[in-house]
């Protein structure tokens, strides 16, 4: 197609034009001017000084990143926390989506179901309300704990201050919120296993159990291999809000991922260089496993995105 | 002939024995199956049942301890008590005025982008399509959005929480895969009778997508009655502009971790003044109410929509 033959249709297609011109100078705007401002990661940047009086200092920031141990403390937390997130939000939303499949009693079913995406849709605000409340020396798991004899009266757990249960905490409170909610993608694939597949196994005289091990887990394989590949993109991401608004003074060694470090530098000591180092580290490494991950699930045959 | 009657003997005998037992293992299962259900349930409900009773609760009373899913005095004056305080009502109606303008633009431009795209005749289909794509592999990052939301002075202004979030690639994706569903046929009908991008836009496509339009709604009036980053980020020196998720937030920073819902909070404490009908404890108890009621309410009538739309969207994206 010749520019002017691509000009005439556009000028046919201009109400198509009209539509998403706008929102792609939107786009430009809002998401590609931002990584202009990473070329302060390469400055000494002092905000008084416009763009060509500031000093270029090279990778200096980046080097003191990775000498600096605080910053190697909050890697170590934010790959920590994303597999905890990676192994423990797959394993129990695949093993809710496989019970809820043997639940036979339809109406049972969609209550527990709406119940269970409940958690999803509140804020992280209200979780953790929720979740110190749960967590506090009074709260109610300390409650059963003296109850059951786990612990004395009078020796109640403070759970948020002891800083190497933050990661179970942050665990145990991410799969209560989101359990529910990975399951929707499980159960929908199971809705095209085959029916004959499980009369076939019946008849070989496999019980309920053996059927969902057999049958159904083998059935939903594609779909756990595609989205387990595709989370591996993710593994840079582990959350900002739960490890923000449970993190306290006395857990920090534990809670402090990169994105707070990023928050901590950047805004609350306007040190935007250290701070744009420290976030452009994380985005690059992001797309690099995501580019990977991506090409690896189009490889087993499951193509994403259009 | 007798082996053949020996071994169909023993295969019927195997089968009874099997059935016999498998069906025994079935009832444990489903005895076990369901009563996980149930714990499943309790474990989810009861966290909110208990804020419910506290905030339910006289507050003075709330104090002693005790209360799981029932109030033991029953008082609505931790309710009138926060939407009588002006901080708390007026960043209520913040909150109710950005998810509906959000919830309104999102919806609306997400839509009319996600049309332009599912032209397959459309020359910039492509280029569009692709420039929407990247963002979803890197972004500049809190800092430099930061700078940027700075320098084009949006700092100190509502449309700090609509603009910057406008169109998500996840809903365009399950715009778009619901549009590409439509039979092309009834797009076509528009084009014979003459109906331009627009009328076609508006007169048709809008109105078919509505199951999917629901389903962004959800998630963006979600996403923005939720939100207390931004609020924090750019506009924590505006307290007109605050929202309720952000208040409920301060008082949750404020609150002692060595204290639970019985901690007293120093900035509640202030507010309330010693001899006052409310407690910190109740007053954040009954905020969490507040700011999670609304969305309990919607997100069970919205629930086969949102299914839907994570179908496609959880394969695809």
């Amino acid at each position: 197609m010749g520019m002017r033959q691509f000009f005439i249709k556009l000028g046919r297609q201009r109400a198509l034009l009209l539509m998403s011109l706008p929102f792609v100078v939107w786009l430009f705007v809002f998401k590609y001017v931002p990584i202009w401002g990473w070329s302060i990661a390469f400055q000494d940047y002092k905000p008084a000084l416009g763009f060509w009086e500031q000093t270029w200092i090279g990778l200096d920031h980046f080097q003191f990143l990775f000498g600096d141990e605080r910053f190697l403390r909050v890697l170590r937390n934010t790959l920590a926390m994303s597999t905890i997130n990676l192994v423990l939000g797959f394993g129990t939303a695949i093993t809710l989506a496989l019970l809820l499949n043997e639940v036979r009693r339809v109406a049972f079913k969609r209550v527990v179901q709406t119940v269970s995406y409940l958690p999803h849709f509140i804020s992280w605000v209200v979780a953790a309300s929720i979740i110190q409340n749960t967590l506090a020396p009074d709260g109610i798991l300390n409650q059963l704990l003296v109850w059951t004899g786990f612990i004395d009266e009078g020796n109640e757990i403070l759970f948020l201050g002891i800083p190497e249960y933050f990661w179970g905490i942050f665990g145990v409170g991410t799969v209560w919120k989101d359990i529910g909610w990975n399951t929707i993608v499980y159960l929908a694939a199971m809705t095209t296993i085959d029916p004959s597949q499980y009369e076939a196994a019946e008849m070989d005289g496999a019980g309920r159990f053996k059927r969902m091990i057999h049958v159904t887990l083998p059935g939903i394989r594609p779909v756990i291999v595609v989205l387990l590949i595709m989370n591996i993109g993710y593994l840079m991401e582990s959350g900002f809000e739960p490890q923000y608004l449970l993190g306290n003074g006395m857990n920090v060694d534990y809670s402090e991922n990169i994105d707070i470090f990023v928050l901590k530098y950047g805004i609350a000591q306007s040190n935007f260089s250290l701070s744009i180092a420290a976030g452009m580290f994380k985005t690059i490494v992001s797309f690099i496993l995501l580019f990977a991950a991506n090409h690896i699930a189009k490889r087993t045959g499951e193509s994403r995105l259009f | 002939m007798k082996m053949a009657r020996a071994g169909g003997a023993i295969h019927a005998a195997m089968e009874g024995r099997s059935r016999i037992r498998t069906s025994a293992g079935d009832r444990i299962f489903d005895v076990c199956n369901y009563g996980f259900m149930i714990v499943l349930m309790v474990v989810t409900l009861y966290p909110f049942l208990n804020v419910l009773a506290v905030s339910l609760n006289q507050a003075q009373d709330s104090i002693k301890g005790g209360i799981y899913v029932l109030p033991r005095v029953w008082t609505l004056d931790n309710y009138m008590y926060i939407f009588k305080e002006a901080t708390i009502f007026h960043a209520t109606l913040i909150s109710v005025l950005r998810t509906v303008i959000g919830t309104a633009a999102t919806v609306f431009c997400s839509a009319m982008v996600a049309y332009t795209i599912s032209r397959p005749d459309y020359v910039l289909r492509k280029l569009v399509t692709i420039c929407f794509i990247l963002t979803m592999y890197f972004n500049g990052g809190l800092i430099p959005t930061y700078l940027l939301i700075r320098d084009l002075g949006m700092i100190g202004s509502f449309w700090v929480y609509i603009w910057p979030g406008l169109i998500g690639v996840f809903n365009l994706i399950i715009i778009r895969s619901f549009i590409d569903g439509l039979p092309e046929s009834i797009l076509e009908s528009g084009r014979i009778d003459g109906a331009g991008d627009f009328r076609t836009f508006f007169s048709i496509v809008l109105p078919l997508t509505t199951p999917v339009l629901a389903t962004v709604a959800l998630f963006s009036g979600v996403y923005q009655w939720n939100s207390w980053f931004d609020v924090f980020l750019y506009n924590s020196s505006h307290i007109e502009l605050s929202t309720l998720q952000y208040e409920l937030q301060k008082i949750l920073q404020n609150s002692n971790i060595t204290s639970g819902m019985s901690g007293l909070d120093g900035m509640i404490k202030g507010m309330t003044g010693s001899q006052s009908a409310v407690t910190p404890l109740s007053v954040r108890a009954t905020m969490t109410i507040v700011a999670s009621v609304p969305i309990i309410l919607v997100y069970p009538f919205l629930q086969k929509y949102f299914v839907k739309g994570m179908m496609v969207g959880g394969v695809k994206g």
